[in-house]
């Protein structure tokens, strides 16, 4: 086989990651090149861009080391049975295409990801060893996202938390049962296991930092995973309650659901349906619940229809439908709690109502200013002027607030 | 009318100092009028009158806000701003009511100028101008909505602290040489170089990473509005990329199709021979001499006895089982027991004569447990199958069979090193080694686990349909 340039490896490593949902570059500390000299700089927030014609942000440079891969996962365009173009970079083109394009300010940084060859050590200690000589060598001071290997030895993960911004184990399917029939070489308990052990060491590093500035940092971003959404039969209550016990058993940051997409060679097991995006963005919105609106999954999903949510409406105005008798709420009086309830009101709304209000009663025109828009959540509130009469008995308020969803098309003759 | 004249759009401390001076005289906002340059259109204006006695106080957060809101390219904004202060002197919490209508236009004309900060942050693209001393010069040409130019120079100059760079835009350029940053005149877009290098494998990357089977083009609309596309070198992409998706993503559907033209085939894993042992066995004699020799076997729970295959060297067909079970370890010949018995059945219903057909086991000794008086057949391990799968390539070389019929997991996992699902990937003719086919179905004793008569009849159909399928493989 002819030698592939940069650019050709690019194409190929580049388009393996594709199917990868995350490319945050937020969260971890505060860095500037100001004192070493060097390139890159992470404000905390992250920053995208470019944003691709799928909708997603680019923010980093997503790629894998190489799409050669021992394991034969079915979901996977990389498993070793699959009949993709392979290529891999070297660890030097990998270093010299990010600093490349990081001066460009194409890029907040890398997330580097990797098929498994050779072994999961052989792999691991290459993707330690782009970091840390972007970190080391070039004074890179811009993010690093690592995807760990979890069969590799612990000692690996313990370097590659010294030198990335994030690491992520992907879990990819929500139960052991579906790791072990579409991904055979690869373990559930060994996955969480691993997750375990860098939740113990982020905390560890954070408690070190608190008592010296100097204590070395380790993933200071906190670590991630990734779950497919369609390729198995799991429904919505399986991935939710799986993501809940990530979020308060191994201390994730972020859980990122990924619609499975057809791939191109796919193995014969999966879909070949369109991907399922509405399912993907209800699981997304339901996680915000969890995450910042206080509900429980049993509450997510207490309107579920076989274990999935709704697709006409989202997970919270379902259950506000569900739970009328909590409704309407006065947004003059209700606690917080309450107020993060309300359909159409998110948590920025909520904070600008609760500091408004020591101010005098709200109208609904104070509210449509607080919140740019009222629409939704007329039915559920009482303000100084505004009371929904006997909207919520009625019973075709569901399909009031069903709207016809359609995707708009750009380019539409 | 009082008239203030700032020195440029972004002289805040002008208008800071103005402010002052009004607030101590106690003007109404009324009467002020707020003008970039010293040309006024009308006459200069009233004087501001002297200082009264009380001091104008402004809070820290509310002057945070306001230094922010004047970079808004908005004509009213300082006006705006002065309102705003003016009335804080009789409502000094003014600021930390959401709800009132001046502040809510000065969160909003701020919130804006940050939004327009984040994305300069964004959407600046170098492009590499040369080189000296080691250090790489770049220089990118933006066009931001608002004045804000001056106040992002320090975001760049801590990012970029290694490399000289400049930033041209209509109305300032900010430069950093790895001493200092330097504020200086705007330019034009023709000032600035239109090619990098680099910015082709740029284009490579967006056009890879994007998906085409999420097309979502409201959604990328809303973070990167059209306003900017002129200066980001991947846009140009966009409306290609956007047209052609659905027609990429069919594709990857009709190629995932079992129903293509390619027969499926499978990516054989290698096999390693093991410690002193080489291939190119000219005959099954020499072969199971070497294998019987060999003394670094799996030998936990395993018999002694090593059962063969059996059949023609030139054999078309080859049957690959699992392991040898009780009865095969005593006779020393591989299929005799119950299963064995069963795939005869099978055999004679296919019109496959058993005598010319090789039959094999993917295990060579039978791995059981004992209990009691009995042997109780037990399941090989992947370390098992991995001792014995060179040996089994081995013995496909020796006989070259045009067609390979895998009997159950054991078997698929010795002939393609890979756990693959039966029923998903059975009763098809795959391509393998060589221009050989193979076919995988399920072992015979898979039948005789079956609890009820009706479901072993079906099974056992469908188990001669798959081994016709295999004959009918072999050129006529």
């Amino acid at each position: 086989m002819a030698q592939l340039d940069r650019s050709q490896k690019l194409e190929i490593l580049a388009d393996a990651a594709k199917y990868d949902a995350s490319c945050a570059s937020s969260g971890s500390i505060k860095r500037g090149s100001s004192k070493t000299g060097g390139i890159g700089s992470t404000t905390g927030m992250g920053i995208c861009h470019s944003y691709a014609p799928d909708g997603r942000c680019i923010s980093l440079l997503k790629i894998l080391l190489t799409n050669y891969c021992m394991f034969d996962c079915h979901y996977c365009i990389n498993r070793s049975s699959s009949g993709v173009r392979r290529a891999a970079f070297t660890v030097d083109e990998v270093v010299d295409l990010t600093l490349d394009f990081y001066k460009r300010n194409y890029i907040e940084g890398l997330f580097l990801s990797s098929g498994i060859i050779r072994s999961p050590d052989y792999t691991m200690e290459l993707l330690v060893q782009v970091a840390k000589k972007l970190r080391i060598e070039h004074k890179f001071g811009g993010y690093i996202h690592l995807k760990t290997i979890p069969e590799a030895d612990p000692d690996l993960l313990a370097d590659a938390g010294l030198y990335a911004d994030r690491l992520s184990i992907n879990i990819e399917l929500p139960s052991d049962a579906a790791i072990e029939e579409f991904a055979p070489e690869k373990s559930g308990p060994l996955i969480r296991k691993t997750m375990a052990d860098l939740s113990g060491r982020i905390t560890e590093a954070k408690v070190e930092r608190r008592k010296s500035r100097k204590a070395p940092l380790f993933a200071p971003g906190g670590h991630s995973t990734q779950m497919i959404v369609g390729a198995d039969a799991s429904d919505d209550a399986a991935i939710l309650q799986t993501s809940s016990k990530l979020y308060t058993g191994v201390g994730l940051k972020r859980v990122y659901y990924s619609a499975f997409s057809p791939i191109p060679d796919a193995s014969k097991r999966l879909p070949l349906a369109a991907p399922p995006l509405m399912r993907e963005h209800r699981l997304y919105q339901a996680d915000w619940m969890l995450r910042f609106y206080g509900f429980s999954v049993s509450e997510i999903l207490g309107g579920a229809q076989g274990g999935h949510l709704d697709l006409e409406v989202d997970p919270k105005l379902a259950w506000a439908l569900m739970n009328r008798d909590q409704f309407p709420v006065d947004l003059n009086r209700a606690p917080r709690e309450m107020l993060l309830r309300v359909p159409g009101l998110g948590t920025k709304g909520v904070g600008a109502i609760l500091r408004a209000r020591r101010f005098g009663r709200l109208r609904l025109a104070d509210v449509e200013r607080l919140c740019r828009s009222t629409k939704k959540m007329r039915a559920w509130i009482i303000a100084a002027d505004w009371h929904p009469g006997r909207w919520l008995d009625g019973a075709n308020l569901r399909s009031k607030m069903v709207r016809p969803a359609r995707q708009m098309e750009l380019f539409a003759a | 009318m009082i008239r203030i004249a700032l020195a440029s759009q972004t002289d805040i401390a002008g208008w800071r100092e103005a402010a002052r001076k009004l607030l101590l005289a106690g003007v109404i906002p009324a009467r002020v009028e707020f003008n970039i340059g010293t040309e006024t259109l009308f006459d200069e204006g009233d004087p501001i009158p002297p200082p009264g006695d009380r001091k104008p106080v402004i809070s820290k957060e509310l002057l945070g806000d306001i230094q922010t809101a004047l970079l808004h390219s908005d004509p009213e904004r300082f006006a705006l701003a002065y309102r705003i202060v003016f009335r804080a002197q009789t409502q000094p919490k003014i600021h930390q009511n959401p709800a009132d209508p001046d502040m809510y236009t000065l969160r909003a004309l701020a919130k804006s100028v940050r939004r327009d900060i984040h994305k300069m942050h964004a959407f600046v693209r170098f492009r590499k101008v040369g080189e000296e001393n080691g250090r790489e010069s770049f220089v990118s040409w933006f066009e931001p909505e608002h004045h804000i130019t001056e106040a992002v120079a320090k975001f760049f100059q801590n990012r970029f602290t290694g490399m000289n760079w400049l930033i041209v835009t209509p109305e300032a350029s900010i430069a950093w040489d790895g001493k200092k940053l330097e504020v200086g005149p705007g330019g034009q877009k023709s000032d600035v170089p239109q090619e990098d290098a680099v910015e082709s494998e740029w284009k490579t990357y967006y056009a890879s990473i994007f998906n085409p089977a999420r097309l979502k083009t409201k959604a990328m609309m809303a973070e990167m509005p059209a306003k900017y596309w002129k200066n980001l070198p991947e846009a140009a992409l966009i409306p290609g990329l956007t047209r052609e998706a659905e027609a990429r993503m069919n594709a990857m559907i009709d190629n995932a199709s079992p129903d293509g033209e390619n027969a499926p085939a499978i990516a054989v894993k290698e096999t390693q021979a093991p410690a002193h042992a080489s291939g190119g066995f000219d005959g099954l004699k020499p072969l199971y001499d070497a294998l019987r020799a060999a003394n670094d076997w799996p030998r936990e729970d395993f018999s002694d006895r090593l059962v063969p295959g059996e059949g023609p060297k030139d054999a078309r067909m080859m049957f690959v089982g699992e392991q040898p079970g009780d009865q095969e370890d005593q006779a020393g010949r591989p299929f005799v027991g119950p299963a064995g018995q069963l795939l005869d059945r099978a055999f004679a219903a296919a019109q496959i004569d058993r005598g010319e057909a090789y039959v094999t086991n993917a295990v060579k000794r039978f791995k059981f447990v004992q209990r009691g008086k009995r042997r109780i057949h037990s399941k090989p391990s992947n370390d098992d199958i991995e001792y014995y799968r060179w040996w089994l390539e081995q013995e496909r070389q020796v006989v070259e069979p045009q067609v390979i019929v895998a009997l159950g997991a054991t078997a698929v996992r010795a002939l393609t090193g890979k756990t693959l699902t039966i029923s998903r990937n059975r009763s098809q003719l795959i391509d393998y080694i060589g221009s050989s086919k193979l076919l995988i179905t399920v072992h015979p004793s898979y039948l005789l686990r079956l609890p009820d008569g009706a479901g072993q009849k079906v099974e056992f159909e469908k188990l001669v349909r798959d081994l016709s399928l295999a004959k009918s493989a072999l050129p006529a």
